[in-house]
Order: C-alpha cells, then structure tokens, then sequence
C-alpha cells in the first residue's frame, strides 16, 4: 500500500490510455517518427565513439581573434565566444552526454534488477529491507542527492556517472520488484521448481527473459533523464570540468552572449532536446510493445 | 481510516531515520573534511587536529551521528561554515521564496492542464488531441535549461519586458514582485503540464464513460455543465495528488530554476553552499529538503485515501 498513490501516478501518467483505432496513415506516421529517432541516436552515437577522428578542429583550440564568428565553411556552427568551434564542441559534448548518459543507468540496471528481482522471488525480510532503502533514497530529489554527493566526491565524468547510476538503483528496483511478482506466481516457475531447479537457475533462466523487456524499455527513458540531469549538473558547472565541452556547460557560457549570439546556447539545447526527444520516444515505442505481449495471453 | 493513519505515520519513522542517516554519512564518510575547508588546504596539522577536537570530529561515528541527529530535532541545524548565520535560520528566510515559486508554477501548470486535458477529452481521438497529446509527449523531453534561455531570450533580450534575472520582495510591490517570478513560475509550469495533462486526461476519458454521465446527458443538462461539473470533479483525484507530489519535489527540486533566475529560495542556498564548500549548510538544506519531501508525500498520501476509500482498504 506505501507508495501506492505515487505509483499509480506515475504509471498513469506514463501509459498511453484510451487508445487510438491505429489506422495505417498514423501507423506510418509513427514508424516515421521512430525512425527518424533511430537515426538521430545513431548520428549521435558515431559522433560519440568517431569524435576524436573526425576532421574537425580541436574542441579546446582557443582563437581569441576569431570569437563568436557567422557561420561558415570553417566553421559550420560559427565559434564560441573563445573562438572554439562550436561543431567540434557539440561533437564532444555528445560523448560526455552520451557516455554518461548511458553507462549511468546502465549501473542502476545492473544493481536495481539484482535488488529487485531478489527481493520479488524471496520476498520476506530482504523484501522488507530492500523497499524500507528504496524509500529512504526516494525521499530526496534526485538532483538535490547528485549535487550534494558531487560536492563531497569532486568533479569528473567517471564519478558523475557513478553517482547518477547509483541514484538510479531505487527506480530499476522497483521496476524489476514489480515485474519478478507478476512472474513469480506462473505455472512455469512452479514447474521449473519442481523439476528442481536452483533459484538461481530460476532467476535467471525463466523470470530473467520476462522481467528483461520493461526493463530495457525503462533503460532507454532513464538514458533520457540521464541525459537532462547531465546537462543540468553541468550547465551549474559542476560536471565535467572545464575547458571540456559538455552540452550543458555549452548552454551556460552560451547563456552570457545570448543577445548577441543566441545561437550559442540555442545549438547545444536544441540537440540535447532533440536526444532526450529520440530517446523518450523509442522507449516508448518498446514499452507499448512490452505491454501489448504482456496483455495478449 | 485511523488505523491507516497510525501505520502510515509509524512507517515515517524509519524512513525518516534512514533520511537523517543517509544524509549524515554524505557528509562524514565522503572525503572533503570540515576542518581542511574552515582553516584552508595549508593549515598545520595541529590546528586541524585542534579544531577536530573543538567541532568533535574526533568522536566514533555513532556518537558524532547522535550527537547531530539530537540537534537537529531540536530544529538546531548548526551555522553556516561561511557566515556564521544559523542554517535553520537561512533556510526559514529563504523558505517563502521557493513556496511562493512552487505555488505560482503549479498554478501555470494546472492553467494549461485543465483546459487542454478536457479539450483533449472531449473528443479523443481527434485533431485537438492528437496534437496536444503530441506537444505533452515532447514537451517532457525539454531540460528545463532550455526552456529557461528560451524565454529570457524571448522576454528579457528581444522582447524586453522582463528583467532576465532579480528578485523583489513582496514590500516592494506586487507587480514588482510578480514580475521576478513570472520567468521562473513560467519555466517550471511548462515542465510540469505535460504529466498533469495526460493524468487528467485518461481520468476524464474514464469517466466520461460512466453510466452517470450518460444519465446527466440524457436528463438534458447542458454539455458543459456536464462535463465541468459532473465530469471534472470525480476526475480529479490523480490530478490533486500529482500536484502535491510535485510541490514537495520542487521545494528541493528547483533547484536549476532558482540558480538561472537568481530567486533566492532554497535550491539557491543549496547551490551556494556547494560552490562555497559549506559542509553544514549542504548538510542542514538536503536533510530539510528530503524531509519535508516525506512529509509532503505522507500528507498527499493521507489526503488521497481520505478522499478514495478503496485505497484505505488496501484495494488497490
């Protein structure tokens, strides 16, 4: 019952309701759009992993003579107000964002399903223990827990990462708690028991497969949020240090040429946007697949 | 509903303590030492040793946690490593900035919620809805950064009718007052109407599916009465909790906002205390922050099953 309102909430507020009869034009319109966010994330993923090799200046090269400058053949985005190219800056900022953005949750995935899944199958006092810790970290804002843990730790990508994955394990927890119980009490568990099977072998053979898809669904709108809390903590400056580009501390120099060069704050937002935007959608897209294989049988 | 009331208030304690006890361990186990900060990275290691013993540093952790937890439900939060201020004492000064923020977006929020979600329910399925649905889906993608330069740009560079950043008090004038919000109130209720809107939405949709409804009709009540006051109200209950859970995020959760629009309120002093490296300023805010959080959500909690009784009876 704790929790309940909070999670009905959410859940609610998350699953698309009173569906639309999904006629073939808005069902192209829908493979279009997710589609295009494929791609995106692909574009932003070769920018990430090929940054370093891609024929572009150095993002940290300073030409003070040259700031704030039009867009150009040299410099496609123009240069910030240091004269460092603003492509080569996003470029760099997407394996900041990127890095972060996915190793992060990928460290909650990683804890919250062992938590979740455990205290889903043995249930009694791990269960207990293990909620009753979930509770307690809920209770801060996640951002409020991130900057005060950055405060103390220090600035860098690594530990940003570490410190975001961490603040993801409650979420992951109950994703995978709620899941491991719905799958928990089916005959084929009741079966593969009493064929004497180990609950090990039980965990991750037969739910494992099961809890794997909302959870991989959820994955991929954690990168989203990763993503935002990523940009926020560095746009306060206390991400990655500078003079490394991070697409949030691009918005917050950006910020202070924004009546004579917006686009400089304008560019680096937009593109985190736009992820955040590519991302949302296909988790989306995953989870009412997930759901529509869970209500079919 | 007594009985749900006493269990609910007997399962705060602890999360309570684990509260006090996760943001005590931030602070003592993390490195980054009070001492080193206060007297600087060159001091003696006899002064730190010195002042270690002065602010009890040296005492096992047990102690030094009781010893602080003791204080603090005294509403004793310690001073500011800074300033000297009490922490209680900034954070009760900073208190009816983030409050009057808080209200004022939930307010913007709730503005383009309502007419949307019931513009979107009435015909579901339609243009007004698919649209609407669509900007809600992306507007949920928008870092709050964004929306934020978005309008200074728009208010404060091109337009020009508001200060990008400052703060008035109240005594000042309302419209002075007003006027440092607006940005602010703005950029937060455009975060939080997109989720208000899909809850109400669904809501209405159910309900307006209801066999009394169909009976207001038929009695041949005017489709607006209908739908404002039949259908609204019993719709609502998500709409209110999803409201109160959000202002008791935002008390610490504004923090982006308050540092962009220079608002004085808590997730300033939160901010400051971090930039400063005031250790028990962080300490004193974070632990209000989340407790309050609690509080909150056991209010909103306790509200929802007051005014739904299958969740008291654990229906649900």
């Amino acid at each position: 019952m704790r929790g309940s309102t909070r999670g009905s909430a959410v859940v609610r507020a998350e699953t698309p309701v009173a569906p639309h009869p999904a006629t073939g034009v808005r069902r192209a319109r829908r493979d279009w759009t997710l589609r295009l966010a494929l791609a995106w994330i692909g574009m932003m993923t070769f920018a990430a992993v090929a940054g370093p090799w891609l024929p572009l200046p150095d993002p940290n090269h300073m030409d003070m003579l040259d700031p704030k400058a039009a867009w150009s053949t040299a410099h496609w985005f123009g240069t910030d107000a240091f004269g460092r190219d603003v492509l080569s800056r996003l470029v760099a900022g997407a394996r900041v964002s990127l890095a972060v953005g996915v190793l992060a949750p990928l460290v909650g995935l990683a804890c919250g399903t062992a938590l979740g899944m455990a205290a889903g199958y043995f249930r009694g006092r791990l269960d207990t223990v293990v909620t009753g810790g979930i509770d307690v970290l809920l209770a801060f804002p996640p951002l409020v827990l991130t900057l005060a843990t950055v405060a103390y730790l220090g600035q860098s990508a690594t530990k940003l990462t570490l410190i975001l994955g961490f603040i993801f394990i409650p979420a992951f927890t109950r994703v995978a708690r709620a899941a491991t119980l719905t799958w928990a009490q089916r005959e084929f568990v009741h079966a593969a028991k009493a064929l004497g099977a180990t609950h090990l072998r039980i965990l991750l053979r037969e739910l494992l497969p099961n809890v794997a898809m909302p959870l991989i669904a959820f994955f991929l709108v954690a990168v989203a949020v990763t993503v935002v809390a990523e940009g926020a903590v560095s746009f306060l400056g206390l991400g990655v240090p500078p003079p490394q580009a991070s697409w949030g501390g691009m918005i917050a120099e950006g910020r202070e040429s924004l009546d004579s060069a917006p686009a400089l704050a304008f560019l680096p937002a937009i593109v985190m946007f736009v992820t955040v935007l590519a991302f949302n959608l296909v988790g989306d897209a995953l989870r009412a697949r997930t759901d529509a294989r869970r209500s079919a049988p | 509903m007594g009985g749900f009331v006493a269990r609910r208030l007997l399962y705060l304690l602890p999360v309570l303590l684990g509260v006090a006890l996760l943001t005590f361990l931030i602070g003592a186990l993390l490195p980054g030492d009070i001492a080193t900060t206060m007297l600087g990275e060159d001091a003696t290691p006899e002064a730190l040793a010195e002042l270690r013993r002065d602010l009890g540093l040296d005492q096992p952790l047990a102690v030094r946690f009781l010893g602080w937890l003791g204080q603090a439900l005294q509403g004793d939060l310690g001073r500011s490593l800074r300033t000297g201020q009490s922490v209680a004492g900034a954070i009760a000064e900073r208190l009816p900035v983030t409050i009057q923020l808080v209200v004022l977006a939930q307010v913007v929020a709730l503005g383009l919620a309502i007419p949307i979600a019931i513009g979107c329910a009435v015909h579901a399925g339609g243009r007004f809805d698919r649209f609407f649905s669509g900007v809600a889906f992306a507007s949920l993608s928008v870092p709050t950064v964004m929306s934020a330069i978005l309008l200074i740009w728009l208010f404060a560079v091109r337009l020009e009718w508001l200060p990008a950043t400052g703060y008035a008090p109240l005594d000042e004038g309302l419209a002075a007052n007003l006027a440092g919000f607006a940005m602010p109130a703005l950029t937060l209720g455009l975060a939080e109407w997109p989720a208000l809107m899909r809850v109400l939405r669904t809501d209405l949709i159910a309900t307006l599916q209801e066999d009394f409804i169909a009976m207001a009709r038929a009695k041949g009540l005017r489709p607006s009465r209908v739908l404002l006051v039949h259908a609204l109200k019993p719709s609502s209950l998500t709409l209110v909790t999803l409201t109160g859970l959000n202002v008791g995020r935002l008390l610490g959760g504004a923090v982006i906002v308050e540092q962009i629009f220079a608002l004085p309120g808590i997730g300033r002093l939160l901010i400051g205390s971090i930039y400063a490296r005031d250790l028990v300023t962080l300490q004193g805010t974070v632990l209000f922050v989340a407790t309050a959080f609690v509080f909150v959500n056991m209010a909103v909690d306790l509200a929802y099953a007051g005014l739904d009784p299958r969740i008291r009876r654990g229906a649900r």
